[in-house]
């Protein structure tokens, strides 16, 4: 479990997060969203040490950051958005490091190598240099390491970030299947399809704040069921509607120049914070 | 604490295992140079105490390399650091600072110890051949403890590669030279010499001299080395915490 309340942070006169407040269940998969900027990674790197926070309390699995940080450190894996595996090791090397950072037992240690490195597919490529991976494989690396020492909320910043899409459907598919396995997921995305589909319940976060937070059908539902694109003068507009056919009942007589679709997450976030997710 | 501090010296020692080769040819490369240079070049008729200029010299390169190569542990840092960004993998690890700096400051120091091993060899090889009694090895390491533990703290402290090579230029270099490494310290100036006590190497060099030219070191240079080692542990651990930011 997450708890946070009013976490402040502070980089000079700038305000990178404004008085966050926020619950995380156990087991729960939990997207937070926003644009480059809005404080994502700055509240990921607080909560898994990496980062002082300058007000307010989080407390993760029941361990307050400030005063039991070791303790917090120990229910957290953390998948970072930058690629920072040493390349100068094997696989099986950054696997044994993480492992006695956590200070896993030897057998056991070895053991769950084996067992993550066949989780994500990657038994083969045990003793290859990091250096010599893709940057698809180098992810699931970084997810075998993050799950290593059966951390209880996992940490995912932008996981898919740079990946094909084939590559990206495949780690959606190991982010469920670790959630299925009881582990908690933070999940940090520019990809709004990716929490749509993911995510149990999405906070929407701009110039540090939280202006919005539901389950994500909730969020769409509050817009109504479909929507219309019409290229106007001032650029593309777009309507709300409860359902198709009030839909098309509004665009009667145009035969061009518009588009039906169905609301997604992201008319939800523009309807709330006015900005693009990037 | 112990596993924290296994798992960062094992890290060092897997990358020193894997460039090893290469890593013992560097750390031959400019002794070799300065013996061949400095022992040919003054011959046997530069004597110094009654010891030739090759044997005055391999204390000084001991001192020297071992500073050295153990302040090279600053470079590797800050590769992890600004190249693999995995300086963040230990720093969301739960360890404390002390695991992290103990196991950098441990790996410095092994590479000294391979560097003294390589320079004992070549001198060796040029028919040298002194006493080289555990106080050398004591003065050695503590040298080496200093110099790990400022490459540490420094490591911390820099925000770029180009950053840690002017920190060589102006901080290593100069004590290389001036250290007591290629010439007595007593035959300069007495301001200069006083100058030159504030400086570690000056403290190993004259020891791990001493020590091998068969005579009692000073023991008061063993507590310098001691207490500046500490000293620089110390700050260290206070830019590693810094660092989180």
């Amino acid at each position: 479990m997450i708890q946070i309340e009013n976490l402040q942070k502070t980089y000079g006169k700038i305000r990178a997060l404004a008085g966050i407040d926020l619950r995380v269940g156990q087991g729960e998969l939990f997207a937070y969203l926003g644009p480059n900027g809005a404080g994502k990674t700055t509240t990921i790197r607080i909560l898994t040490g990496l980062t002082k926070l300058s007000e307010g309390t989080a407390i993760l699995n029941s361990y307050d950051i400030r005063t039991r940080s070791r303790a917090a450190k120990r229910q957290c894996g953390l998948v970072p958005q930058q690629i920072n595996l040493d390349g100068e090791l094997t696989v099986r090397e950054n696997l044994d490091i993480h492992g006695r950072l956590f200070a896993m037992a030897g057998a056991k240690r070895k053991q769950r190598i084996l067992e993550l490195l066949d989780y994500v597919e990657l038994l083969e490529r045990a003793d290859s240099l990091v250096k010599q991976l893709s940057g698809g494989l180098k992810r699931r690396v970084l997810i075998a390491r993050a799950l290593l020492h059966h951390p209880r909320i996992l940490f995912l910043d932008e996981p898919t970030v740079g990946l094909d899409a084939d590559i990206r459907r495949r780690i959606w598919g190991l982010i469920k299947k670790i959630q299925q396995d009881g582990t908690t997921i933070f999940l940090t995305t520019h990809y709004i399809e990716e929490a749509e589909f993911l995510a149990d319940r999405v906070a929407f976060l701009d110039e540090g704040r939280i202006v919005a937070l539901d389950r994500p059908d909730r969020l769409i539902a509050e817009l109504g069921g479909w929507a219309v694109d019409q290229l106007a003068d001032s650029g593309m507009q777009t309507r709300y509607y409860p359902d198709r056919e009030a839909a098309r009942e509004a665009m009667a007589g145009r035969d061009t120049g518009f588009t039906l679709r169905r609301v997604n997450l992201e008319d939800a976030y523009l309807a709330q914070t006015g900005k693009k997710v990037k | 604490m112990i596993q924290g501090f296994i798992a960062v010296y094992l890290r060092e020692m897997i990358i020193v295992k894997r460039r090893f080769k290469r890593l013992v040819a560097s750390m031959a490369v400019s002794p070799l140079l300065y013996l061949l240079a400095f022992s040919y070049a003054m011959g046997g008729e530069v004597k110094f105490d009654g010891f030739t200029y090759t044997e005055f010299l391999i204390p000084g390169l001991v001192a020297m390399s071992s500073m050295i190569q153990s302040f090279a542990i600053a470079t590797d840092i800050n590769v992890a650091r600004f190249y693999w960004g995995i300086f963040e993998e230990f720093q969301a690890a739960p360890i404390r600072n002390a695991a992290y700096v103990a196991g950098e400051v441990l790996a410095g120091m092994t590479r000294a110890l391979i560097a003294i091993v390589v320079i004992l060899l070549l001198g060796l090889a040029f028919g040298v051949n002194l006493d080289y009694g555990p106080l050398l090895w004591v003065a050695a390491l503590l040298n080496s403890f200093v110099f790990a533990s400022l490459a540490v703290a420094l490591a911390m402290l820099v925000r770029s590669h180009a950053d840690q090579s002017l920190l060589t230029s102006f901080v290593i270099t100069p004590m290389a030279f001036l250290g007591g490494t290629f010439f007595p310290v007593e035959r300069l100036p007495d301001w200069a010499e006083n100058i030159l006590f504030f400086l570690p190497l000056t403290h190993a060099s004259e020891s791990i001299r001493a020590v091998a030219f068969g005579r009692v070191p000073d023991w008061r240079a063993y507590a310098v080395l001691a207490g500046v080692g500490l000293f620089c542990f110390l700050l260290a651990l206070k830019t590693v915490n810094k660092a989180k930011d």
